[in-house]
């Protein structure tokens, strides 16, 4: 070879632009914390690679680092960590001790000893790829591809297909027990009622309350004895313990009550401002309707005013 | 600059993924340091290509990503059953050949 390799102002200039942010990315992977942070910059680290193999001579291997890597792999990574939970926190407890420091310490040694291998060797002067791809990259990659190693890409045709197959194996979860269809289900349900089960077992459940004040899904309903029905509120608060209790429920409709009868009504957290400076009598409703108290208060919704309130808005 | 400068980027970006496989105990963020040694290998390959101006370096780097990409689906896949089964990606629960 003639010719001398040249490297151009401009590619270290991208060079050094893209190596900082490209470790800059890859050390997220050591202390970034959320597993989805560290996705993002290693896919970031991707393209600066991508960038770097354009520089390089070698556009071809640039985008389908692109393609690969960032498109497909990376994204891949994502919708697993979707799937197995964006907030799993890791444990930080060592199973094996001190392993942690001898891997930072063999890390270390590991980049000393391979810049000091890389940068004492004697290499022979850069020579290039101008004069191989003349043809466009591309195509002398090509070239290559399909004659000296055709055998080799036709062998990943096969681990290309073993993978994907593997994939649906390892991923492919077998059904245990017959599937059940509408039919099977009404008539599961039907033998529970007919054996006792109860009415919730055929028809749906009641739905969360509503009260004088909030209609939202955490507030459980309230039977005629004024005891809350934990099958009015879904699953997945009652799992969170998101729900409000009884006294909140009770809360409510004692609420309620008092309005009803005309009894004075302060908001609560007026009520906290006013603790200090109001009067006694004003700002503590419960000694005020003692009567109207407790979760026996319910009942009295029915004041004597409020028939008569419906009954106007009935006519209406 | 010289081609060194990529070799030494490569280097340094094999150890951080050498180290992240070692220390994180996340499968998945382990699994993302091996992606990461895979690509410094791929790295060296081109830059050494350039240097010798020969194009069996890049193909070289080509099957490498094939067969990269192929192990990151077995790879997941292994972590996703991992996960539905013991109901954890993290390493250290995977003990089950343990005693």
């Amino acid at each position: 070879m003639t010719e001398q390799l040249v490297i151009s102002t401009g590619e270290t200039v991208l060079f050094w632009v893209l190596a900082p942010l490209a470790v800059l990315g890859a050390l997220s992977l050591l202390f970034a914390r959320r597993v989805v942070h560290i996705a993002v910059s290693i896919a970031g680290v991707m393209v600066a690679l991508a960038i770097l193999y354009i520089a390089l001579e070698a556009p071809f291997l640039g985008i389908a680092q692109i393609v690969v890597y960032t498109g497909a792999v990376m994204m891949l990574f994502l919708f697993v960590i979707m799937l197995v939970g964006v907030d799993s926190v890791e444990s930080l407890a060592e199973t094996l001790t001190g392993q942690r420091w001898i891997a930072v310490v063999g890390g270390v040694g590991l980049v000393a000893l391979m810049i000091a291998v890389v940068t004492r060797a004697a290499f022979a002067e850069p020579v290039g790829l101008a004069t191989v791809n003349v043809d466009s990259n591309p195509v002398g990659v090509a070239h290559l591809i399909f004659g000296d190693y055709i055998f080799p890409f036709e062998l990943t045709a096969a681990l290309l297909i073993t993978a994907a197959l593997g994939a649906l194996v390892l991923s492919h979860r077998r059904r245990l027990g017959r599937k059940l269809g509408q039919k099977e289900t009404v008539e599961a349900k039907l033998a529970a009622f007919a054996s006792g089960a109860g009415a919730t077992s055929v028809v749906s459940a009641p739905g969360p309350g509503v009260y004088a004040r909030t209609n939202s899904a955490d507030m459980p309903a309230i039977d005629a004895q004024g005891k809350t029905l934990d099958a009015s509120i879904t699953t997945v608060l009652r799992v969170r313990g998101q729900v409000h209790g009884q006294a909140d429920a009770t809360a409510q409709t004692t609420r309620a009550a008092r309005i009803a009868s005309g009894a004075p009504v302060i908001e609560a957290d007026r009520e906290e401002q006013l603790g200090t400076s109001a009067p006694a009598e004003v700002s503590s409703p419960e000694q005020a309707s003692p009567a109207v108290d407790g979760p026996e208060a319910t009942p009295p919704d029915e004041r004597p005013g409020e028939p008569s309130k419906t009954g106007e808005g009935d006519e209406q | 600059m010289s081609l060194i400068n990529y070799l030494v980027l490569s280097g340094i970006l094999f150890s951080i993924g050498a180290v992240a496989v070692l220390v994180r105990r996340n499968a998945l963020v382990a699994f993302m340091g091996v992606e990461l040694m895979l690509n410094a290998a791929n790295l060296t390959l081109v830059t050494f290509a350039r240097m010798h101006g020969d194009l069996h370096g890049q193909v070289l780097a080509f099957f490498v990503m094939v067969v990269a990409a192929a192990e990151v689906v077995i790879g997941l896949a292994i972590i996703v059953s991992i996960f539905r089964t013991r109901g954890s990606a993290s390493l250290d629960d995977v003990n089950l050949l343990k005693n």
